[in-house]
């Protein structure tokens, strides 16, 4: 099987790379329009900024060739987030992303002090439809987050955390997955579902 | 619900972990990548791997660990100790590791943490502070391992790591650390309510209570512990399934 990791300027790319080797696949870490429509699996993962990673892909025309991909294709993180149709995480207050999902992403505004942000660690995940990518994973099993940002519930929603509100942690709509925390920094059960990932 | 965390600490010299006690009279306890494993698979829910080595030498093979550890392990992992400088930063993440903990070098040059922030983010970014409570109960802040006294104040020196764009915070109470009595909590619960941003507490470990204890009273948002760990002295399935029945959020493996 190939699976390509989209490269671009987002940090915290090579860990997903571990983590399917640790699954036994070698996936390549590319930019390459050619190399990513021909693999059988997209991985568009990443830890950054909406705004610079958004204007990275556009000059890069990474843009047209994402929403273009029919194979099944898998945000993590960032990556999800620019899936989504807008960020509140730019020096506007707005920046217009790839839009593959209707969901907007918003910062978390805690109403008390205590309430940290970003949010860090792990937190249970609930899957609401027995979408095939949470197979084996009941129970509302905990994954590891770090994000500050967060893409509101809607209609491609397949998974929520409750954390300050109620938001997705994984979408679905097509041949596009994404979730917002790290299934590769996430134990077993993120293992699993990476593995589910790669059976789709 | 976000689970409290519970980290064991490793400390590294020339690739080997070893722990000291107050830091000092260290004894070596295996191979860093085995041991993590091991605590992985047991349900540590992060780790933190400190380097404790000086020589070139040293880095370079702290380097190369990172990165096996970063192939190896599958659960978030930060690296700290010799930290000087933003190209220091650059190598460990480019090497694996999720954040990266900065103590010293902090300190002496706050603008490190800006610049960490601004180029890879605040996620990355943890600021360790090595504190130190004099008779009159003002807590000091050391630098070198608890060796040199700074002019810098426990709760406002935090404060201004976090308005610089630290992401997490990471205390060490030289009173606690090694003495097995419990956390500084409260210090760590005062830090915990006047910051917006995560507090670990590290130092003062020694029974289960103890935990129970950091994160009601101190408001702690993650543990860490070393020795106790690595000299089987407290088992973590043990000790999560204990804070759990004591009404702890915790992640259950």
């Amino acid at each position: 099987m190939k699976v390509a990791i989209i490269k671009y300027n987002a940090g915290n790319i090579f860990s997903v790379d571990y983590a399917m080797r640790r699954l036994g696949i070698e996936a390549e870490i590319t930019g390459d329009p050619e190399k990513i429509l021909s693999a059988d699996k997209v991985i568009f993962p990443g830890v950054g900024e909406a705004e610079t990673t958004m204007s990275y892909l556009k000059a890069h025309n990474l843009d047209n060739l994402i929403k273009s991909l029919k194979q099944p294709t898998l945000g993590i993180c960032i990556g999800m987030q620019l899936m989504c149709k807008s960020s509140e995480e730019a020096t506007s207050g707005k920046v217009d992303c790839l839009g593959i999902f209707d969901e907007e992403v918003k910062l978390f505004v805690p109403d008390e002090k205590t309430i940290k942000v970003p949010h860090m660690g792990w937190n249970t995940v609930s899957a609401i439809n027995g979408n095939p990518l949470f197979d084996g994973l009941t129970n509302d099993p905990y994954f590891y987050y770090v994000h500050s940002y967060h893409a509101t519930v809607g209609i491609d929603t397949i998974a929520t955390t409750d954390y300050i509100n109620k938001y997705s942690a994984a979408l679905h709509k097509d041949n596009f997955y994404a979730v917002q925390f790290h299934p590769e920094k996430s134990g077993k059960v993120g293992e699993l579902l990476l593995n589910n990932f790669l059976k789709l | 619900m976000l689970a409290k965390r519970i980290i064991p600490c490793l400390d590294i010299k020339d690739g080997q972990t070893v722990k000291g006690v107050n830091f000092l009279n260290i004894k070596s306890v295996g191979d860093p990548v085995e041991l993590g494993a091991e605590y992985s698979r047991l349900g540590a829910d992060e780790l933190v791997f400190l380097d404790i080595t000086a020589s070139h030498e040293g880095r370079k093979t702290f380097k190369d660990l990172v990165k096996r550890i970063a192939e190896n392990i599958s659960i978030p992992f930060t690296v700290g100790g010799g930290i000087h400088e933003l190209k220091d930063v650059e190598t460990l993440l480019a090497a694996g590791a999720d954040k990266v903990s900065i103590n010293s070098a902090s300190i002496k040059n706050p603008d490190l943490i800006t610049e960490v922030a601004k180029n890879f983010g605040s996620q990355v970014c943890t600021v360790a502070i090595d504190a130190k409570m004099a008779s009159d109960g003002e807590w000091t802040c050391y630098l070198n391992g608890g060796r040199v006294e700074t002019d810098k104040k426990l709760f406002s020196w935090a404060k201004e790591a976090q308005e610089r764009g630290a992401g997490e915070i990471l205390f060490t109470s030289m009173n606690h650390d090694g003495v097995k009595q419990g956390f500084a909590n409260d210090a760590l619960r005062v830090l915990s309510e006047s910051l917006s941003i995560p507090v670990i507490a590290s130092g003062g470990a020694g029974k289960m209570e103890h935990f129970k204890d950091v994160f009601v009273d101190g408001k702690a948002d993650a543990a860490l512990a070393a020795s106790i760990f690595h000299f089987h002295e407290i088992a973590i399935p043990d000790l999560k399934n204990y804070l759990a029945k004591e009404g702890i959020p915790m992640r259950l493996v």
